[in-house]
């Protein structure tokens, strides 16, 4: 469903990606792991149009998507949680949801199902409605995150560092969300730093290096190998 | 020197009155230097020329509420036109070049408007013509109503920005625009729909401002150097700043205009601004930044 091959990216002047080739089939949870600053976010940023490649191709559901808009991809189905989650720190936690929700084809039925399914897997968010987005704590703030792209019904999720700086409470509650987007069929391209969660969530993994995919394995592979992971991770 | 308390009063309502008018002007050049980081100084030429088209349109049709709408909607679209012609291509460059393009497209409409209309001011009939006594003086009704119509219209830009989907879409790309496009929200559209609403109020300003001072070709750089005056000490790109921050300066401007001459009173403004960029280069009227 989406594939990245061959794609180098460079940000001014320093080249980030050197021929990254990825991929993840429809409904698929794919990891991505690697050291910090080895372009696991600038993969991410290229697929959602935010930096051009400047080489190498970007397809997604077969067609060319390089150098799209991004306002374009995420009508396409393609949805990014950042890293930095990236509320939008002024507007209430209902008007987050509302950037995704006010668009064409939403009818006011369908708008009240997907709000009910948000506010069930996040009782919190229904609490803070029209609480300012700045003001939630960090796990809130990436749960809104996260329930802010759901409502665009993506076909796949950029989910870039989701349990970063969370207590292991959220975290649990953010491999709960995974688990359940993936039993409804949504594609996920999960970047962490945790291992264990990304081996467990993952079908596939890939590894990268310094702007390349060092690796590339089945999850269950990894599990049973350890020293993989050490190779790279040092871990 | 004891001043009247009279006086005082009096001057407080010209404050007001000539602040709703500036703020409406400001409002526009504050939200589109928040979304877009470009600061329009053709801005207050958009000002000159909803005051000619209105003054052409009651010309021909007599009606001062028509002249009203036609000049908002004629220089909204001439707005959406220039932006994205001239600015949409500019976004995200460095800011000295929309500075240029915009004090260049300034000189542009300047010149058009001489060529168009002449050099002799236009005077706008106003739609209210009687007086009441304010103390000793005789003030005219249309002062209070260009107040009150200034804060209907940014009272409707703000129920707008508040609880309408594309105010949402407004407030979101102006808090961050890349996000704001990974959500599916065409920020160009955006960036040119905010340029047209800001320019469409400046022109609504125009004709409200015409009875009161007629139009030239240039007023615009008052209204330009005024508006900017204020966006910087409302804190830039603030709407409520800019609002409260238009009243502020007016008001000291009018008490000002009791000691000294009105045109030396245009200086406390200046001194403002300057110790406002000394001493709180972020605004006065926004919460200290953490």
């Amino acid at each position: 469903m989406l594939t990245l091959d061959g794609v180098h990216t460079y940000y001014g002047k320093s080249h980030i990606l050197h021929g990254v080739s990825i991929e993840v089939k429809p409904g698929e949870v794919v990891g991505l792991l690697g050291r910090n600053g080895v372009g696991k976010s600038t993969t991410l940023k290229t697929v959602m149009g935010l930096i051009r490649p400047s080489q190498g191709t970007v397809t997604f559901e077969g067609r060319s998507i390089g150098g799209m808009a991004p306002h374009h991809l995420a009508h396409l189905g393609i949805a990014w949680v950042p890293e930095e989650r990236r509320i939008f720190r002024l507007l209430t936690v209902m008007e987050n949801l509302r950037t995704g929700l006010d668009r064409a084809g939403v009818t006011e039925a369908k708008r009240k199902t997907m709000l009910d399914k948000i506010y069930a897997s996040f009782p919190v968010l229904a609490e803070r409605q029209n609480q300012a987005g700045g003001t939630l704590s960090g796990g809130e703030q990436q749960m809104l995150a996260i329930a802010r792209a759901m409502m665009l019904e993506p076909k796949i999720i950029l989910l870039d560092e989701p349990t970063e700086g969370l207590m292991p409470r959220m975290v649990g509650q953010i491999s709960e969300i995974i688990r359940v987007l993936h039993r409804e069929g949504v594609a996920i391209l999960l970047v962490e730093q945790n291992v264990p969660l990304t081996l467990e969530a993952s079908s596939r993994v890939y590894i990268m290096e310094k702007g390349v995919v060092r690796h590339h394995a089945p999850a269950t592979d990894l599990r049973a190998n350890h020293a993989v992971i050490h190779q790279y991770l040092g871990i | 020197m004891a001043i009247p308390l009279e006086q005082i009063l009096i001057q407080t309502i010209n404050g007001i009155v000539n602040g709703m008018i500036l703020a409406l002007v400001a409002s526009g050049l504050t939200l589109i230097f928040g979304i877009m980081d470009v600061v329009n100084f053709a801005h207050g030429d958009l000002v000159m020329l909803g005051g000619f088209v209105g003054a052409t349109t009651i010309a021909t049709t007599g009606n001062f509420w028509l002249a009203l709408l036609v000049a908002a909607v004629v220089i909204a679209v001439f707005g959406a036109v220039l932006q994205a012609t001239t600015l949409r291509p500019l976004i995200g460059r460095d800011p000295l070049t929309t500075i240029l393009a915009t004090f260049g497209i300034s000189l542009v409409l300047q010149k058009y408007a001489i060529w168009q209309w002449g050099p002799s001011a236009r005077r706008i009939q106003e739609p209210i013509t009687g007086n009441f006594n304010l103390f000793y003086l005789q003030y005219p009704w249309y002062r209070l109503l260009t107040a009150v119509l200034a804060a209907a219209i940014i009272g409707a830009l703000y129920l707008f920005l508040r609880y309408g989907k594309y105010g949402i879409w407004i407030r979101a790309t102006t808090q961050d625009r890349v996000m704001a496009q990974a959500m599916g929200i065409p920020a160009p559209l955006v960036h040119t729909a905010v340029f047209a609403i800001g320019a469409g109020m400046a022109a609504a300003s125009g004709v409200l401002f015409g009875p009161l001072g007629g139009v030239t070709q240039n007023i615009g750089l008052d209204f330009t150097l005024r508006a900017f005056i204020v966006v910087v000490v409302g804190g830039m790109g603030n709407l409520g700043g800019s609002i409260l921050a238009s009243m502020f300066i007016s008001l000291l401007e009018a008490y000002a205009a009791l000691i000294v001459s009105p045109a030396q009173a245009v200086i406390v403004s200046f001194i403002a601004l300057i110790l406002t960029l000394l001493f709180r280069p972020t605004g006065l009227f926004v919460p200290t930044p953490k």
